[in-house]
This record gives structure tokens, C-alpha cells and sequence, in this order.
């Protein structure tokens, strides 16, 4: 059995995951689970990023889209590093 | 004389602290329900053709005014269920429409063998007999206007104990899953919901789908966010636009006159900030997740509503409140429930068994004795959604067959009715 993974991602094109564990602290080497895919992604975690919160799969730039569950649930009101923390404080919906 | 047969025993120890005490989980004995493939169950075929997973004896109050009856005659005879509520008096136009809807589809739902209904005054009485009577089961009614609650009490307790000895010799019967009314709804989301309970939920309904059992989503304003993508779920143009039409038609009479602020002060709540959902689009896919990957809706139900296309999945117009989508589910006939769960919300209901999931470790330490089907290994990539799903086939079918929920070894039984304006 693949070992327990940091964080969990639904779908192929989505542009963040989801924290898992209580421990992913700035620097981190972590382990992600692709669920779609049912395969393994690494990163390294850019700030200290609590269970349940998400976490940036790529670079995300000022503006970019967001995309979790293979759908757009924002934008990027900052830009976003790599493994850096994706929540309130740097994005916000498209509606209001 | 036959052979005294050899048991297996097991040392018991009464323990000094309760909180040392270790659990006793039986081995389970049920009917083997095959994970892969087309499973079936055993149910109750009611008069009208429909299957039921349980067999009440309801005794059914009309309005507040009749609880206590009802209350005394389910004391009387004991088996069968008062299910008391607090409304149906000066109630007019749709909400009144409402009321009758759910009462006498809470009556006609396939997991109620009998009814006795008891109403304040006779000829809104009549009106709930005369809705269940139609579904072919034994129904009876009393009203207590000139004749006082001890009067109806014996007059009603008589009348359920003949009914309760004729429900109780009812058998149950090898059902296909294709008869299977299944609802689903979550509730005390957190992140973990729509991370793994709501796609567990969803799993099994694009399997459950494929077989042809006929399944229900509701909570109209927690659709909000992903309300586009929504409407593209719907089977035909027709049940898409009639989706957001419905939609529509919430945020305009309700939300628009009844706001005090903006929505994206509320939506997602502080409390979903906290464990990390960050927009209201964000917690709307994660509830959407329960539909599955490729199941669409057949139609768009209004509240309390029986589907009547046919076999597949439909929207239904409900509140988002746990108690008052279940309630309207069972009333439009849905026997089973599933509700994901991710802080712990203990709901349950009288007639519909509604079995929780969550995929939170800490809800199923703290909260243990809610929860049904535990998927919190999803997290820990110990299963994933196809074992996930099949593990929650198996556990609605075991409880398909008569095992109890949690809900219904605790005794939640909310039976709570949609009002939609006050009352004359």
C-alpha cells in the first residue's frame, strides 16, 4: 500500500491540492495523491499550511484562475509561489 | 434429542471505570451482499407496487393540536411511532398545499405499513386519510372536536393495535436494486466532505444510477456557486433550465427580500474559512461532488414531490437545513437516506433510515456512535473512491435488510415540515 500522502488532489487540471496532515511546515518535502489519476506528485512547501487548507501545485500569477474538482472557484487576487498557501488572503470569487 | 451444539464463548469483564470499558462489536451475521455487480436486498412490497426497507405503524398528527393523542396512542400500543411536529393550523394557499403533500406523503412513503391519522377537526382530517387511502394501505382517522383526546385515544389505540398485529406478520421479500429509493444530503460539511464523503456519496450513486435506482439530491441555496454547472448535469435542455429556473426563483423571493447583507459575508461561513474552503464556488462543487461523475438529473421536484419520470436521479427544490430536506425526501417516497458528514451532524429521521459517512478520523473518534460507514482511510490512501463506493453499497444494503442506523439506535427522529410564510 502507497503511504499516507500530505495532501490530496481531485482532478487533472486542478491547479491546487488539499492539505491532509498537521504538519506541513514551510520547506516541507510532500507528498501528494492524484485521485483521478491514483498517482503520486511531489512538492515542497513554500509556508506553514494547516490541515484542510490548499496548497499551489504550480506557480499561480495575479489574476490567474483557479481550478479544484476540475472547476474554476476563483481567481488569484496575489501572485501565488509554487507549494505556497491558496486560501482567503490571496484569492477571492469571480462573483462579487 | 438433537446434540446439545458447542458454543464459542468469550470472557466478559465488568470493568471499574466505565471509560476503560472495551467495545463489544459482535461479528456481523448478514445476508452477503456481492460488492461487484448488481446487488439486491430485502424489502417490504407494499399494495401500490412500491418497496419499503422498514414496516411503522405511524400514527400521524394533522396539526400541533393532536400530538398529544397521537403521543398516548403510540404509548398505548407499543411498536408502533408517533411522529408529533409543530404546524397545520390557519396555514393557507401553496404552504397549506405543502402541508397535505408532506403529510400524506409521509403516510403513502413504502417504509409505513399503516397510518392512523388524528386532526383537530374532521374535514382537513378526512383530506389525509382520503391521500394515503390511495396508495391501497390500511389508513384510519379521528378528530377530537367534540369528541376529546380520551375518547379518540381508545378509539385510535383499538383501531392500531388491529393494525400493528397485521403489519407484524408482513414478510420481507427479495427486492431488485432497481426498486431502491435512495436520497442523499450532507450536513456540518468541512473540508473532508467534499475532499472524500461527498465523491464517496457520489460513487455510489453513478453505480446505483447505472443499475436503475431511482436517487434524489436537494439544498437549493447550497447549489449557489456552481448553479452553471449544475444546470449542465440535467438529463434534457429541458431539466437543466428547469433547474435554474427553480434556483433563480430562490435567490429572487428569498434571499433578495430577506438579506440583511451580502451573501459573501455567510457564504462560506467563518466556521468553513477556518478548516479551508475559500470560496462560495469552492463549497458548492464540494456538495455537488454527492451527484457523482456522469449522473444526471431526469427532473426538477418540487418540495415533498414523488418523482414520476421514471427511474434515475432528481433535483429536489428543498432548504438546505438537515431535518427539513430529509423530511421532504421521505415525503416524496424515498426509503433510504445517505448523509456525509464531516463535523458530526446527527440527524435523523422517522421513517427514512439515514446512515452517516464521514472521512474525518476525529469525527469518528469523537462522535462514534453517529457514524455508520467510516471513510476517513480515503485520506490516508488506504481506499479509494471505488472501494470507498463499494463500501457504502454494502452498508445501505445491510441496512436496506433491517439492520439499524446509528440515527435510529439513538432515537433522532426529526420530523420537521417546510413552511414557506407565516401563518393567517
Amino acid at each position: 500500500m502507497p503511504k499516507a500522502p500530505h495532501f490530496l488532489v481531485h482532478e487533472v487540471e486542478d491547479t491546487v491540492g488539499v492539505v491532509v496532515v498537521e504538519d506541513a511546515t514551510s520547506g516541507r518535502n510532500l507528498e501528494g495523491w492524484l485521485m483521478a489519476k491514483d498517482s503520486t506528485l511531489k512538492l515542497k512547501s513554500k509556508s506553514d499550511i494547516p490541515l484542510g487548507h490548499k496548497i499551489a501545485l504550480g506557480n499561480i500569477k495575479k489574476g490567474d484562475t483557479i481550478t479544484k474538482y476540475g472547476h474554476d472557484i476563483g481567481k488569484a487576487i496575489a501572485n501565488i509561489p509554487k507549494g505556497g498557501h491558496v486560501h482567503v488572503h490571496n484569492v477571492k470569487t469571480k462573483r462579487w | 434429542m438433537a446434540a446439545k451444539k458447542k458454543v464459542k464463548t468469550k470472557k466478559v469483564v465488568v470493568p471499574k471505570l466505565v471509560e476503560d470499558a472495551p467495545l463489544y462489536i459482535p461479528e456481523p451475521e448478514y445476508l452477503p451482499v456481492r460488492k461487484r455487480g448488481k446487488p439486491t436486498f430485502t424489502g417490504y412490497r407494499r399494495e401500490n407496487g412500491r418497496v419499503g426497507v422498514r414496516n411503522h405503524v405511524v400514527i400521524l398528527p394533522l396539526d400541533d393540536l393532536s400530538n398529544a393523542a397521537c403521543e398516548a396512542v403510540a404509548n398505548n400500543i407499543k411498536g408502533t411511532l408517533a411522529i408529533p411536529h409543530p404546524y397545520g393550523r390557519l396555514q393557507f394557499g401553496e404552504d397549506l398545499e405543502l402541508h397535505f403533500r408532506t403529510l400524506i406523503g409521509t403516510g403513502t412513503n413504502a417504509n409505513v405499513a399503516a397510518v392512523i391519522v388524528i386532526g383537530i377537526e374532521s374535514s382537513w382530517t378526512q383530506r389525509v386519510v382520503d391521500g394515503i387511502a390511495k396508495s391501497g394501505k390500511p389508513v384510519a382517522g379521528y378528530a377530537i372536536e367534540q369528541n376529546g383526546d380520551h375518547k379518540v385515544i381508545w378509539a385510535a389505540s383499538r383501531q392500531a393495535k388491529e393494525f400493528l398485529h397485521w403489519a407484524s406478520e408482513k414478510q420481507r421479500e427479495v427486492c431488485s436494486v432497481d426498486e431502491l429509493w435512495v436520497s442523499v444530503k450532507c450536513g456540518e460539511s468541512d473540508t473532508t466532505s467534499g475532499l472524500a464523503s461527498n465523491p464517496t456519496v457520489g460513487n455510489f450513486i453513478d453505480k446505483m444510477d447505472a443499475w436503475g435506482a431511482t436517487t434524489c439530491f436537494g439544498e437549493t441555496s447550497e447549489i449557489t456557486g456552481a448553479e452553471m454547472v449544475c444546470q449542465t448535469r440535467g438529463k434534457t435542455k429541458a431539466a437543466g433550465e428547469k433547474f435554474m429556473k427553480t434556483w433563480q426563483a430562490y435567490m429572487d423571493e428569498v434571499i433578495e427580500p430577506f438579506k440583511t447583507s451580502d451573501l459573501s459575508d455567510s457564504q462560506p461561513t467563518k466556521g468553513n474559512i477556518e478548516g479551508g474552503l475559500t470560496t462560495i464556488e469552492e463549497k458548492a462543487f464540494g456538495n455537488l461532488e454527492k451527484i457523482g461523475k456522469k449522473t444526471k438529473y431526469v427532473d426538477v421536484l418540487e418540495p415533498a414531490v414523488e418523482p414520476s419520470k421514471g427511474k434515475g436521479l432528481y433535483f429536489m427544490d428543498t432548504s438546505s437545513a438537515a431535518a427539513e430536506c430529509v423530511t421532504l425526501q421521505a415525503a416524496a417516497g424515498f426509503v433510504v437516506h445517505l448523509f456525509p458528514t464531516g463535523q458530526g451532524n446527527v440527524v435523523g429521521n422517522p421513517i427514512e433510515p439515514v446512515i452517516k459517512l464521514t472521512a474525518n478520523p476525529r469525527t469518528v473518534r469523537t462522535m462514534r456512535e453517529h457514524i455508520d460507514f467510516d471513510c476517513s482511510g480515503i485520506l490516508r490512501r488506504e481506499m479509494n473512491f471505488d472501494q470507498a463506493g463499494d463500501g457504502l453499497i454494502d452498508i445501505t444494503m445491510r441496512t436496506c435488510n433491517g439492520r439499524l442506523t446509528a440515527a435510529e439506535g439513538l432515537g433522532q427522529r426529526q420530523f420537521v415540515l417546510t413552511k414557506l410564510y407565516r401563518s393567517a
